[in-house]
């Protein structure tokens, strides 16, 4: 008997879909739920027989193929061999803008996050970036960033030839259309209402009177996550794998 | 040993440029106290392409001017306390970049060019505040198509830790190119390692494959456990303990000199 689906668990899932059809994914150090939807995405394809997209792990020498060092990634994604990406950040904003910098004013920043990283690359030559923020805040979702590490949107002319496609956070998840620019709610996950996402969310978006749930996945994905794939995650973030069986197992032992 | 290590601090001179290696790449921070000790202010740091615990010590101890990077922080242990408190307080010039325009920099050094093309950062703040960084249409399109130029990045001095050199200063550095990229663009390159070989690491192809050779290199000196508390790849992993330690003690300025004077200087 299989306990029921973790919120993360849902998030996972819901980041192996994102990242359906791309042949190489690429996921920061310290990203493991972005890490274990791939591995997820890769251990589905696997099972259909497929060979599944390459994951490349910054900082890991197990899932790490470059031998150039930390230059290659860039490059690599610089030549279009990077199909997707998972992207942060501190502050995100209604058309896309992504802070990783701090809060106030720059650059005496009251409130200093570590800084931009690659994003002001790889924002703008990935084609798919998944922009991944677990708190789901008017602190973290604003109208307007304080600083635009990378832009949502760039003006005509601009080389553009990747971007934002979706916003998941651990309430939702939104589709983002460059064209206005701006974030359509496409569903709300498990245990959340479309009230509560707006007094959540600091910016405007664009949803249907009664919008989806996020769907669950099926117990035969949950439990390939739940074997094969937290195996893969450990291998790489063991604290995080450990706390997932945990709180999986968690309802199981409470019952016995 | 530690004279050696005193030795090549003698050359982070007032004012330099010193180009240091992201956490994973082989960090010297042996070298952290001897520079330290030595007490040249007015650095300009240059992180290649994000720093972490030197980083943090060395602005901690008020050597720093400026620093250059793409972030700062303790990595599992969270942002760089000293190096918050320094932005917080205005302590410190700050040069935001992002990872490939440190690398594109570095690279237009080792080539001798003025400077590195590169896509992306426009309509970032980023190149908003960067008056160094300049913008230019691609003379090469047929109108229009805005391009960033990155300057050459040429530090005074790279200072890194790697497993292994040779009697000759070849230095091993395996699949971390970044170092060599660095050492290709500065001046001064001073290495820190685990131990010294006897034979040339270019005697043979799969070791010269990943050896920068002494060319590039100026000074060598043995630091067993020399990227303690971070670890080196292929040889030992992370005191994270160590860190989170630190980054507990450093969230005051007294903690901070508390740490310093008082903590270990080697592993246990």
């Amino acid at each position: 008997m299989m306990s029921e689906v973790h919120p993360r668990e849902i998030l996972i899932c819901t980041i192996a879909k994102l990242l359906d059809g791309v042949r190489h994914v690429a996921v920061g150090a310290s990203s493991p739920i972005p890490a274990a939807g791939a591995m997820l995405l890769r251990a589905l394809r696997q099972q259909a027989g497929e060979k599944g997209p390459r994951i490349s792990i910054l900082g890991s020498v197990e899932h790490n193929f470059f031998t150039n060092g930390s230059a290659e990634l860039f490059d690599c994604a610089g030549q279009g061999r990077i199909d997707a990406f998972c992207l942060g950040g501190g502050q995100i904003d209604g058309r896309g803008n992504v802070n990783l910098v701090g809060t106030g004013d720059y650059p005496q920043t009251p409130v200093r996050w570590p800084g931009s990283f690659g994003s002001a690359y790889l924002y703008y030559v990935v084609p798919r970036v998944i922009l991944f923020r677990e708190e789901h805040t008017p602190r973290a979702l604003v109208e307007k960033v304080d600083f635009i590490s990378t832009p949502g949107v760039s003006n005509d002319g601009v080389y553009r030839s990747g971007g934002p496609i979706a916003l998941l956070t651990s309430k939702a998840l939104f589709r983002f259309d460059k064209t206005r620019p701006g974030f359509d709610l496409q569903s709300i996950h498990p245990g959340h209402d479309l009230a509560g996402i707006k007094d959540a969310t600091g910016f405007q978006f664009a949803h249907e009177s009664q919008p989806e749930q996020t769907a669950l996945p099926n117990p035969q994905t949950l439990a390939l996550l739940r074997g094969r794939v937290y195996d893969e995650v450990a291998e790489t973030y063991p604290d995080f794998a450990a706390q997932m069986r945990r709180e999986i197992e968690r309802p199981l032992s409470h019952a016995s | 040993m530690v004279s050696d290590l005193r030795a090549l601090a003698k050359y982070v001179e007032p004012g330099v440029r010193l180009a240091l290696p992201v956490d994973y790449a082989g960090v010297s921070m042996a070298m952290t106290r001897p520079i330290i000790e030595r007490n040249a202010r007015n650095l300009d740091l240059v992180c290649v392409p994000t720093g972490g615990l030197q980083v943090d010590q060395l602005i901690g101890a008020g050597l720093v001017r400026s620093v250059e990077t793409s972030a700062v922080l303790l990595g599992e242990a969270g942002g760089a306390p000293r190096f918050n408190a320094a932005v917080k307080d205005g302590a410190i010039a700050l040069k935001d970049a992002t990872c490939p325009a440190i690398h594109a920099g570095l690279m237009a050094a080792q080539k001798g060019s003025p400077f590195m093309p590169m896509r992306g950062l426009i309509g970032s703040d980023l190149l908003h505040h960067r008056s160094d960084w300049r913008v230019i249409d691609n003379p090469l399109a047929d109108g229009g198509d805005p391009i960033v130029l990155i300057p050459a990045i040429k530090p005074d001095i790279t200072i890194f830790h790697a497993p292994m050199a040779d009697r000759f200063g070849n230095v091993w550095i395996g699949r971390r190119r970044e170092l060599a990229a660095m050492a290709y663009a500065s001046a001064t390159t001073l290495v820190t390692v685990e131990r010294i070989v006897d034979e040339s690491l270019l005697a043979s192809e799969m070791s010269a494959a990943g050896a920068l050779p002494a060319l590039y290199v100026t000074e060598v000196a043995v630091a067993p456990k020399g990227a303690w508390p971070y670890g080196l790849w292929g040889e030992y992993p992370t005191d994270t303990t160590e860190i989170l330690r630190y980054a507990r003690a450093a969230r005051s300025a007294v903690g901070f000199a508390d740490y310093m004077t008082n903590a270990q200087m080697e592993p246990a």
